[in-house]
C-alpha cells in the first residue's frame, strides 16, 4: 500500500480534528489540559470495557464464531455505555473544578465557559477514539500488502478513515450537547445522545456493507452539528453576521 | 506560582526543609526528579535576606498566584516531554539498532533469555535489585561527598559526561540513522557535523546560549540516554527498574532521612543551589544573566549540563545517575566518562554569588524538571513502543498516562508547595496503562478493527 494512501487516509481521518486543535485549542494551556484529560477519561472507559469483554471472552468457548461475534457486539455496546458514563463523570469533574480552573488560567478574563469545556472535552474524546481506531490501520497501510485480496472490500482504508473522521466530530458534538443537557437538567438530551451513539456504533456492525454505515453516520453527524450549533447559542442570524463579517459577541457553534 | 514557591522556599530555608529537590540523574536511578516551579536563584540567597514570617492573608494571595501559573507551567513541561518522547519513539520505530539485543549493562548481569518463566522473573528481580542498590550506594556517596565539598571532581565529571554524550553517543546515533536510511557519508563531513554539534552543545549547556537551543540540546541528550537504556535493559528488568525507581524517588525525596532530602537540606544550609545542572528549565534567565555579574558567576552556566551522569548523581549517589556498573561498561565500550559529585558541587557552588534574578517578573519564572525525569518517561514510552505487540495503541496510552501523571504532579506541587518527586505518579500510570492496554485493550481493538466495528 502506498504512501499516498497513508497520507490521504491520515488527513481524512485526522484533518478536521487537527485543524480544530491548532486553531482553537493549542494556544490556551487550560484547553490543552482539558483535552488531554478528556482523552485520558476516554482511555479509562475503554480500559474498563475491554476488561469486561476480555473476561467474557476468556470465559466462553473460543471456537464458536457466532458466540464470539455476539460477545464482541456486547462488548461494543457496553463500551459505548461506559464511554457515556465517563463523559458524565468528566462533566462532573469539570464542573467541580471550574472555579479552580478559572483561577488556574493566567488572567481572570480567560475563564473558560462550560460550553468551551464541553467542546474541548468532546474533542478530547473524539481524538482519542479516532486515534485508537485508526493509528494501527495507518501504520499497516505503510507496509506491503494488497487490500481485499481475499475478497473483502478494497476500500477498507478509505472507509475506515471516513468513519474515523465522522466518529471524531460526532464525539465533539455529543460532548457539546451532552454537557448542555447536563447543565440545564434536560435528561432526554442525554438519553438521545446515548441512543445516537449506540445507533452509530450499531450501524458499523453492517460493515463491510458500507452503504449501511457511512451515509447514516454522516447524516447523524450533520444533524448533530446543527443541534450542537443551536444548543450553544448559535442562530441563523449569527451565521448571517458571520458570513457578512459582522463583528458580534454572540458565540458561533463552538463558543470560543 | 513562582512567587508562592519563592515564599515557600523562604519558609523552608528558614526551617531547614529541603524544598527544591531536583534530581537529574542521568542514567542511573540516582536521579531524583522534582518538578519545581520556583526560580532557582532563591537557593543561593541567604535566608536572612528573606523574611521568614508570613501572614495569613499572604497565604491566600500566594495560593491564588500559585494556581494562576499552574496551567501555563504544565504546558511548558508538556511540550519538551512530548518532544523527547516523540524523538525516542520515532527512533525506536525506524532505527532497528536500538531494539537489537547487543548485550546488557554490567549493572544487570543476569540474562533474561532463560528457559523457564520463573528463572526469568528471578533474574530480572536480581537485576533490578543490583541496579537499585548501586543507585542507593551512589546516592549516599554523593551526599557524603557533597558534605565534604568535593566540587572540582563534580565539575570535571560533568564536563566529561557531557562531552561523551554530545560527541560519542550522537556519533553512534547518527551512524545508525545513516545505516537505516542507507545514506552514504564520508568521515570528513561527519567529523564536521559531529564537531559542530558537540561544541555548540557544550557551549549551550555549560556556558551561555539561546534558551531554545539549550532546551533542544537537553531534550536531545535525554533522548540519547533513554535510547541507551532502552537498548541495554532487557524487558522485565526495565519494567521492574522503572517501578522500583519511582518508589525510591518517592522515599528519597519525601522521607526525612532520605538521602536526597538531606542533600537538599545541606545545599540550603550552605545557600547553594542544588545541582542546577542537568535540569531542564523553561526559562533560563538565571544562566545567561548571571554570567555577567562576576567572574565566578560566569561559571554558572556550566550548571546547565545535562549529562546523564550528573543527573544520576543528583539522584543520590554521586555517579550522576550512572551506576558504577554502567560506567564500567561504558568505559569498556565507549571510553571513560564520569560525572562526579565534585563537578556537581562546583556547579552548585557557582550561582551562590548571584543575587539577582529574583527581580524577574512572574512571567520569567519558569518551571524546572530534572532531566532524569525526561529520561525515564522516555524509557517507559520507548520500551512500550519497542516491545508491545499492540504497537501504537499502547504507546499512545502510555504517552497520555505520563502526561496526566505530570499534570497531577504539578497540581500537587501547587497544592503542597514543596519539593516533590516527578516520577512516581507518571510512572505508575504509565506502567498500569502499558500492561492494561497491551493485555486487555489490544485484543479488543484488534477484533474491532478486523470487523470494522466502531465504538
Amino acid at each position: 500500500m502506498t504512501v499516498a494512501v497513508f497520507f490521504g487516509c491520515s488527513f481524512i481521518a485526522f484533518g478536521p480534528a487537527f485543524a480544530l486543535f491548532i486553531f482553537t485549542i493549542a494556544r490556551d494551556p487550560l484547553r490543552v489540559i482539558i483535552l488531554i484529560a478528556g482523552a485520558f477519561f476516554w482511555l479509562l472507559s475503554l480500559l474498563l470495557s475491554s476488561l469486561v469483554w476480555f473476561i467474557a471472552m476468556k470465559a466462553s468457548n473460543d471456537k464458536d464464531q457466532q458466540l464470539q461475534r455476539g460477545l464482541l457486539i456486547f462488548g461494543v455496546m457496553f463500551s459505548v455505555l461506559l464511554q457515556e458514563v465517563f463523559r458524565f463523570a468528566y462533566y462532573k469533574l469539570l464542573r467541580k473544578a471550574s472555579d479552580g480552573l478559572a483561577a488556574l488560567s493566567e488572567d481572570e478574563r480567560s475563564h473558560i465557559s462550560v460550553q468551551q469545556m464541553a467542546y474541548v472535552a468532546g474533542l478530547g474524546f473524539g481524538i482519542m477514539s479516532g486515534a485508537f481506531s485508526m493509528i494501527n490501520i495507518l501504520a499497516d497501510s505503510l507496509g506491503p500488502g494488497i487490500v481485499g485480496i481475499h475478497g473483502e472490500s478494497q476500500y477498507f482504508f478509505l472507509t475506515s478513515a471516513f468513519m474515523t473522521m465522522a466518529v471524531t466530530l460526532l464525539h465533539t458534538f455529543w460532548g457539546v450537547v451532552f454537557f448542555d443537557g447536563c447543565e440545564n437538567r434536560r435528561w432526554w438530551v442525554i438519553a438521545v445522545v446515548v441512543a445516537l451513539h449506540l445507533l452509530v456504533s450499531g450501524l458499523t456492525f453492517l460493515n463491510p456493507i458500507y452503504e449501511g454505515s457511512l451515509p447514516p453516520a454522516y447524516v447523524i453527524l450533520v444533524s448533530m452539528a446543527v443541534w450542537a450549533f443551536f444548543s450553544c447559542g448559535g442562530s441563523l442570524q449569527n451565521i448571517q453576521q458571520f458570513l457578512t463579517c459582522w463583528k458580534n459577541d454572540a458565540g458561533s457553534e463552538v463558543a470560543s | 506560582m513562582a512567587e508562592n514557591l519563592a515564599n515557600v522556599l523562604h519558609e523552608q530555608l528558614s526551617e531547614g526543609f529541603p524544598d527544591t529537590h531536583r534530581n537529574n540523574s542521568g542514567e542511573g536511578a540516582d536521579r531524583r526528579r522534582v518538578v519545581e516551579g520556583a526560580d532557582q536563584e532563591l537557593n543561593g540567597q541567604p535566608p536572612s535576606a528573606r523574611p521568614s514570617q508570613r501572614l495569613e492573608s499572604e497565604e491566600d494571595e500566594d495560593e491564588e498566584l500559585t494556581l494562576k501559573y499552574g496551567a501555563k507551567h504544565v504546558i511548558m513541561l508538556f511540550v519538551p516531554v512530548t518532544l523527547c518522547m516523540v524523538v525516542v519513539v520515532a527512533t525506536i520505530k525506524s532505527v532497528s539498532f536500538y531494539t537489537q539485543k547487543d548485550g546488557q549493562l554490567i549493572y544487570t548481569p543476569f540474562p533474561e533469555d532463560t528457559e523457564t518463566v520463573g528463572q526469568r522473573a528471578l533474574n530480572s528481580i536480581l537485576n533490578a535489585a543490583i541496579m537499585i542498590s548501586v543507585i542507593i550506594v551512589m546516592t549516599l556517596l554523593l551526599v557524603v561527598l557533597y558534605k565534604y565539598r568535593c566540587y572540582k571532581v563534580i565539575h570535571g565529571w560533568l564536563i566529561i559526561s557531557s562531552l561523551l554524550l554530545l560527541f560519542f553517543f550522537s556519533f553512534i546515533y547518527l551512524g545508525e540513522v545513516f545505516k537505516t536510511y542507507n545514506v552514504g557519508m564520508d568521515y570528513i563531513t561527519l567529523a564536521l557535523i559531529i564537531w559542530n554539534f558537540g561544541v555548540v552543545g557544550m557551549i549551550c549547556i555549560h556556558w551561555k546560549g539561546p534558551l531554545h537551543l539549550q532546551q533542544a540540546y537537553l531534550i536531545m541528550i535525554s533522548a540519547l540516554m533513554a535510547l541507551v537504556f532502552i537498548k541495554y535493559l532487557p524487558e522485565w528488568t526495565a519494567w521492574l527498574i522503572l517501578a522500583v525507581i519511582s518508589v525510591y524517588d518517592l522515599v528519597a525525596v519525601l522521607c526525612p532521612k532520605g538521602p536526597l532530602r538531606m542533600l537538599v537540606e545541606t545545599a540550603q544550609e550552605r545557600n547553594e543551589p542544588i545541582f542546577p545542572a542537568l535540569i531542564y528549565s523553561s526559562t533560563m534567565v538565571w544562566l545567561v544573566n548571571m554570567a555577567d555579574t562576576d567572574a565566578e558567576s560566569r561559571k554558572k552556566p556550566a550548571l546547565n549540563s545535562t549529562t546523564p551522569e550528573s543527573q544520576a548523581s543528583l539522584r543520590g549517589a554521586d555517579d550522576g545517575g550512572f551506576t558504577t556498573d554502567w560506567e564500567l561498561r561504558q568505559q569498556e565500550t565507549l571510553g571513560h566518562m564520569e560525572s562526579s559529585e565534585e563537578t556537581r558541587r562546583q556547579v552548585q557552588e557557582m550561582p551562590r554569588t548571584s543575587p539577582a534574578i529574583q527581580s524577574d517578573d512572574s512571567e520569567e519564572r519558569g518551571v524546572k524538571l530534572g532531566l532524569g525525569d525526561f529520561i525515564f518517561y522516555s524509557v517507559l514510552v520507548g520500551k512500550a513502543s519497542a516491545t508491545a505487540s499492540g504497537d501504537w495503541n499502547t504507546t499512545l496510552a502510555c504517552f497520555v498516562a505520563i502526561l496526566i501523571g505530570l499534570c497531577l504532579t504539578l497540581l500537587l506541587l501547587a497544592i503542597f508547595k514543596k519539593a516533590l518527586p516527578a516520577l512516581p505518579i507518571s510512572i505508575t500510570f504509565g506502567l498500569v496503562f502499558y500492561f492494561a492496554t497491551d493485555n486487555l485493550v489490544r485484543p479488543f481493538m484488534d477484533q474491532l478493527a478486523l470487523h470494522q466495528f466502531y465504538i
